[in-house]
């Protein structure tokens, strides 16, 4: 767990107070001078309109400029802010009349992940999502939000619950990961995950995910399958944290920023590659500096979201759902497929791959993303042409 | 949580078993990791590369592990071509793409699993075969595909899945695209199910993180081979969240029986007869 405890005030008006990031520091630097100017101009009642618009335009652009170009890691550091906002403030803030309910029925109850019914924008749903907790007592309870197998079977359960009595189920994600502990294996936790997904895939309700900050691995996806995925802009998700792909591959944790960028984690990345389907923005400085701008984004999209799917047959949207998760990151080819087909028809294909080849050797660039995804469109259709040809004399 | 850990022990590949004795020619003599004796290679073979002192089951690659299984000659192989394309351009201290290349030159194959159509003691099934010399089989877009579409064939044939698990997990290399694999790979277990087909998992050394919470949890029936390592996190990684040193034969085969995950323990040499039995217990 990076992120130090840290007592978090309740509430809207959390500006400048501590657990800030190294480049953050100059924000607040320019937030603080505006705050003395503030304090001063009620105290004297001089005039300093003038300094603070100037203030607050310089201090404007600063954050426009420092949050658009934030790195890999630095990312994941905003997705981990100790004030940013988690599962609890949008219970409160756009859940009405929730109704928790607790326990798997077989082994025990884990705060890790919250479930429950509850209303949002007027639709009844079911929520199941992790909860890394507010206070310090609670982090410690909600293992920060890593949760144990029983957990996922509660989540599990109360879906099931859901697709009895035909509610839509929203998921809200926020972990690091599956919590890696003794009584975790021995309870499961790679079965628990594993079921979930395969449940999911066919339960016979809308199912909604949205991820809030930390998209960690195996132990995020055990409650991330659906019918659409949506991430906040300074989320991130990743098949391993950074910390521990660089422990592995770079053989030192150190390495955790280099990983970060090289793992392509960042709700823009994702996008690009077709991961995820919306990114929901951030008020200006990340979630943590206005939370209720996160709020309203969230409830907007679910709420939109759900209004879609709710017209959708159950058949439409299980074989919707499933042919999306057959398409989900469907990144190969087939090189054997290319002679069997006339030199003519094939060129599309080769421009594709030089311009994939041309991208992946320039290194960065939007550029290369681009000519990347073009590539891998057309190797998608390429590759399902190639299965149909293959299929066919095997049969 | 992927793993690129290098294996110790080689059979049938061409690589050169890291050994401290030069004098002996290449091949013939290996040394048993479990229990270092010394072994005749066409000993080892001949035992289905257990070891036959003190039973230690080696690793073993995609083909032979296929020869052992299926009745000679049956296994028709489908997809067999189907390559990554790097999404990432992922780059640690050596490029995917390099990393790739170099699996394929160690074992000759394309990707981490082989599947395909066979017959097993007369009975037909769809295969995948997992190979744990290939980036520690994990699992990428290319795995996740394979197994999705022979689960598919299986549903539309109508004939049992068997798979045999080995892997270190996700394959980190293409991030996310590796991560959601676990995802497709198990609905497509749902639609198997769904139809009513049978699905045997076979796990082996390794089988664990993203696979183990995956596809290879999903069987109707789960068996495994005598002191694999099946489980989720890493030691290490446990270790250091509960600050305490696991004892022995955690997350072994044995372990997960005995915590309910895993139906029944076979030695490698009854593989085929249990999955003869078992299809003709279950299957249509």
């Amino acid at each position: 767990m990076s992120t130090q405890p840290q007592v978090r005030p309740n509430g809207i008006e959390t500006r400048g107070v501590g657990g800030m990031l190294d480049f953050e520091r100059p924000l607040a630097r320019i937030e603080r001078e505006i705050a003395e100017l503030e304090a001063r101009q009620a105290e004297t009642g001089r005039d300093l309109s003038t300094e603070l618009r100037e203030l607050r335009t310089t201090l404007a652009n600063l954050t426009r400029r420092t949050y658009s170009k934030l790195t890999a890691w630095e990312t994941v550091l905003v997705a981990r802010h100790p004030r940013r906002p988690v599962l609890p403030d949008y219970l409160d803030a756009c859940v009405k009349d929730f109704c928790e309910l607790h326990g798997d029925r077989c082994f025990g109850d884990d705060r890790a992940i919250v479930t429950g019914f509850g209303r949002i924008g007027g639709q009844k749903v079911l929520i199941v999502g992790h909860d890394k907790g507010r206070e310090t007592k609670e982090k410690i309870e909600r293992h920060f939000g890593c949760p144990h197998p029983e957990g996922y079977r509660k989540a599990l359960r109360t879906m099931k619950l859901a697709e009895k009595f035909r509610l839509p189920i929203v998921c809200i994600i926020d972990t690091q990961g599956a919590f890696p502990g003794d009584k975790a294996e021995e309870r499961g936790i790679a079965q628990a995950i594993a079921v979930n997904l395969m449940e999911m895939s066919r339960l016979r309700v809308p199912i909604v995910c949205v991820v809030i900050g930390e998209g960690g691995s195996g132990g995020a996806l055990g409650i991330g399958v659906g019918d659409r995925l949506a991430m906040f802009e300074h989320a991130y998700y990743s098949v391993i944290t950074p910390e521990g792909c660089a422990a592995i591959l770079w053989r030192s944790a150190d390495h955790a920023p280099q990983a970060a960028k090289a793992l392509r984690c960042t709700s823009r990345d994702l996008k690009k590659f077709n991961l995820v389907d919306e990114v929901l923005p951030e008020p200006l400085g990340g979630g943590h500096r206005e939370p209720g701008a996160m709020m309203s984004a969230f409830e907007r999209y679910v709420v939109d979201t759900l209004r879609e799917l709710k017209h959708v047959r159950v058949d439409t949207l299980l074989r919707r759902r499933y042919e999306r998760l057959r398409q989900w990151g469907s990144f190969f080819m087939s090189p054997s497929a290319k002679p069997s087909r006339s030199r003519g028809k094939t060129r599309t294909a080769g421009q594709a791959k030089a311009k994939a080849a041309a991208g992946s050797d320039a290194g960065d660039s939007a550029t290369a993303g681009n000519g990347r995804l073009a590539a891998t469109r057309t190797t998608t259709r390429k590759t399902r042409q190639a299965r149909v040809s293959e299929d066919t004399p095997a049969t | 949580m992927a793993d690129e850990t290098t294996i110790s022990t080689e059979q049938g590949g061409t690589a050169p078993t890291p050994s401290p004795r030069v004098d002996v020619p290449k091949g013939v003599w290996q040394q048993c990791p479990a229990c270092q004796g010394i072994l005749h290679a066409k000993a080892l073979e001949e035992a289905l590369f257990v070891c036959p002192q003190c039973g230690y089951h080696h690793r073993i690659n995609a083909r032979t592990r296929i020869e052992q299984l299926v009745d000679p000659g049956t296994f028709e192989e489908f997809l067999a071509d189907l390559v990554s394309t790097d999404p990432l351009s992922f780059k640690d201290r050596m490029g995917y793409k390099d990393r790739l290349k170099q699996a394929q030159d160690k074992t000759h194959e394309t990707e981490a699993v082989v599947a395909g159509k066979a017959f097993i003691r007369g009975r037909p099934v769809i295969l995948a075969v997992m190979d744990p010399f290939f980036i520690m089989a994990s699992m990428g877009a290319v795995v996740g595909e394979k197994i999705s579409a022979a689960i598919e064939r299986a549903t539309d044939e109508n004939v049992p899945f068997v798979v045999v698990t080995a892997s270190g997990g996700a394959r980190m290399q293409e991030g996310m695209v590796s991560l959601v694999q676990m995802a497709k790979t198990s609905a497509a277990v749902a639609r198997l199910d769904d139809a009513g087909g049978l699905y045997i998992v076979i796990m082996t050394d390794p089988t664990t993180a993203g696979v183990a919470a995956s596809f290879a949890s999903l069987g109707d029936i789960h068996l495994a081979e005598p002191g694999s390592m099946v489980g989720f996190a890493g030691p290490r990684v446990i270790e250091n969240t509960i600050k305490a040193t696991l004892p022995n034969g955690f997350q072994s085969a044995e372990f997960m029986l005995e915590h309910g995950f895993i139906d029944r323990i076979v030695p490698r040499r009854m593989l085929r007869t249990e999955i003869a039995r078992i299809i003709d217990y279950a299957g249509k």
